[in-house]
């Protein structure tokens, strides 16, 4: 099994004409997933690399029966895109779009509540299920099917932890970035759970960074409601206050935002934390070895 | 992005807060020409994008011009926190009678504004929700909804406002709601707000933080961008697009990705060295970028030694390290350099590179072993 994205995934990419939205959908095909539709407003009727496009999202569920979408519009369009996947039924939406106005996003995540759909992002690599489903712009030559989840808000840091764990044949099951701005959809504990419900996921790792409490509120949901084990990594020790480092949501801004803070959340919940991302792989080396012994 | 005092104030007046009359001044004589058309007790406050002005000695009240330029001089120049005072808000003055603090800021975990309203103005919030967290009322925003009359009555109702007080305080969070949203701020704060003893009530200072993600849809507030304030290699970082951060200590940091950057300067921490910046060149090998980030980071003068650490994902490993060597060229540092390639094609790239490195480029294979490197090489001096 897998989280979020599977063999059943039938995916619309919206903004699909565009340069990054027509670069990873060609990638995506490459790796086996299952496009059915693309959606650029005006530009229904055409079809990129076989796959039909669209005007709106409407039309193109009602024409493919897609399920999930990904979305590749700028920044001033991308909240609207999302409120279209939302509206269109789909039960999964990643956004990959990085700079959307913190306003937008604190409409979508209002709206969101009431719909039985999971945005991942935005500002996020997007998901990927080794083997079955690329929904993301990940590389997928350095995944390999296996049993370890990622959750992580940060892309390169999820590419360099998997990587790692690929080269020590530990494979993943699926691997899913959350996102870097202030606001985002999912969040660690929400896939956390999921893991958690996946019988093939035998170990998580969960990579935090600076800002916010998100690793904190899963550090305690790790403790109290997971037996899988998991490994986390936070990057952010030398960041200074008031700082924006890349990711917009990665910030220090006092108490719990710092890296110190969430290590020491991690710590006293008794969660194995690497101090370097080399280590996350030795990490869950050991733990899929405790699990089996 | 945030403003300065009086910026933030001028853009909060458009919503219908209202504030004591002030001019901006960048020369004692201007201070004192301010103070003179404004007439009577006037306060000289320090301009500065970061807090505990009035701790430094920022702010001076003073009840004539004369006076008015000797506090001008004083605080013109003046170093608060690592920020240097260019130019003073010289502010009428006003009988106050009590003070609060309001603020709206985004909260990140419930997803929604979150309005706080203490009746201990004039100090700072954290300093009230540790001594005194009963006098802080909270309340969050659906943003879908927006704020609502039983929401205002809430807070005043719960702060112990009564008649005219708790009508100026009601009006003035429905106008700072609006400028929240107006604005597409992240924080907007008053601290104090103030109640004079004519019952006026007033904002007397403002914190505004505009989203930065916002700025495409307020090309005002981007203009109002303080160019001489920035650091000369953010502001350049700036101008090409890279996610520059400058720090103290002398080894230049490039690499790919916000997470994995972060994770190099600790890493750099940790083999006892002291990251000089924070720098993101994003994804792609191009040359081009890779040049002007080289020469950001390394424009630093306290930079001894560099630290490029890329992992391949969907640019390969060699065509990054074709434009790292194209990029050494065309730049001509001297520097040494530690490049640690890992990901798709890295050992193609690390080829490549051991037969076309300058000398001045060493290679090695993990995140460690190069932060090692590169903090060795930082303290013999590279320079």
């Amino acid at each position: 099994m897998a989280i979020l994205v599977d063999d059943g995934t039938r995916l619309l990419v919206q903004g699909i004409t565009g340069r990054e939205g027509a670069f990873h959908t060609g990638r995506m095909l490459q790796s086996g997933t299952n496009v059915v539709a693309g959606v650029t407003p005006g530009k229904g009727g055409q079809d990129y690399e076989g796959v039909p496009i669209f005007n709106t999202v409407d039309e193109a569920v009602g024409e493919t029966g897609a399920n999930a979408s990904v979305i590749f519009v700028p920044p001033p369009f991308a909240a609207d895109a999302i409120f279209e996947s939302l509206a269109g039924g789909l039960s999964t939406v990643c956004c990959i779009t990085e700079g959307i106005p913190v306003h937008d996003m604190m409409r979508v995540a209002g709206y969101i509540e009431n719909k039985d759909a999971t945005l991942v992002g935005p500002n996020c690599p997007g998901v990927l299920s080794p083997g079955k489903s690329n929904v993301s712009i990940m590389p997928g030559d350095i995944f390999m099917p296996g049993n370890v989840g990622v959750v992580s808000r940060s892309g390169t840091l999820t590419y360099q932890i998997v990587n790692e764990l690929t080269q020590r044949r530990i494979g993943q099951s699926s691997a899913v970035g959350i996102g870097g701005d202030p606001i985002i959809g999912t969040d660690f504990i929400e896939i956390l759970s999921l893991f958690e419900a996946d019988p093939e996921t035998e170990c998580a790792v969960m990579i935090g960074e600076i800002g916010g409490n998100a690793e904190q509120l899963a550090a305690e949901y790790v403790r109290s409601e997971m037996d899988t084990p998991v490994v986390a990594y936070i990057a952010g020790f030398t960041a200074p206050e008031g700082k924006t480092m890349g990711h917009a949501g990665a910030i220090v801004s006092g108490g719990e935002s710092t890296a110190e803070a969430k290590s020491e959340a991690l710590r006293e919940a008794g969660i194995r934390a690497a101090t370097n991302p080399s280590e996350v792989a030795e990490l869950v080396a050991e733990a899929l070895a405790g699990r089996e012994g | 992005m945030d403003l300065y005092e009086y910026q933030g104030k001028e853009l909060l007046r458009n919503y219908g807060l209202e504030t004591l009359p002030g001019i901006v001044a960048g020369t004692p004589e201007e201070a004192a020409r301010a103070a003179e058309a404004l007439g009577g007790t006037v306060a000289i406050k320090a301009q500065v994008l970061t807090g505990g002005r009035g701790k430094a000695g920022g702010i001076k009240v003073v009840s004539n011009p004369r006076e008015a330029r000797e506090a001008a001089e004083q605080i013109l120049g003046m170093d608060i926190r690592g920020h240097t005072v260019r130019r003073v808000y010289v502010e009428g003055g006003a009988e106050i009678e009590r003070e609060f603090y309001l603020s709206i800021t985004v909260d990140r975990t419930a997803k929604r504004p979150l309005i706080l309203f203490s009746t201990e103005g004039g100090v700072e919030i954290e300093e009230v929700a540790e001594t005194n967290p009963d006098a802080i009322v909270r309340l969050h925003v659906d943003p879908l909804v927006g704020l609502l009359p039983y929401q205002v009555r809430e807070v005043t109702f719960a702060a112990g406002l009564e008649g005219d007080a708790a009508k100026g305080v009601g009006r003035t969070l429905n106008s700072l709601y609006e400028a929240f949203e107006g604005l597409d701020a992240s924080l907007v704060e008053i601290n104090p707000l103030v109640v004079t003893s004519e019952g006026h009530v007033l904002t007397l200072d403002a914190k505004v933080t505009v989203d930065n993600s916002s700025l495409y849809r307020h090309g005002d507030i981007a203009d109002l961008h303080d160019v001489e304030a920035a650091d000369v290699q953010e502001q350049r970082a700036q101008e090409v697009g890279l996610q520059y951060v400058k720090l103290d200590g002398n080894v230049g940091i490039l690499g790919n990705g916000a997470g994995l950057v972060m994770s190099t300067l600790d890493v750099v921490a940790q083999a006892g060295g002291e990251p000089a910046n924070f720098c993101d060149v994003g994804g792609g090998a191009d040359a081009e970028k890779i040049a002007e980030a080289l020469d950001i980071v390394t424009s630093n003068e306290q930079v001894e030694s560099v630290l490029f650490n890329i992992f391949g994902g969907i640019t390969r490993g060699d065509e990054v390290a074709r434009g790292l060597l194209s990029a050494i060229e065309g730049t001509g540092i001297t520097l040494p350099i530690v490049v640690r390639l890992d990901g798709t094609n890295a050992e193609e790239g690390l080829r490549i590179l051991a037969e076309n490195t300058p000398e001045n480029v060493h290679t090695e294979e993990t995140m460690l072993e190069a932060a090692r490197r590169a903090v060795e090489l930082a303290r013999d001096g590279g320079r």
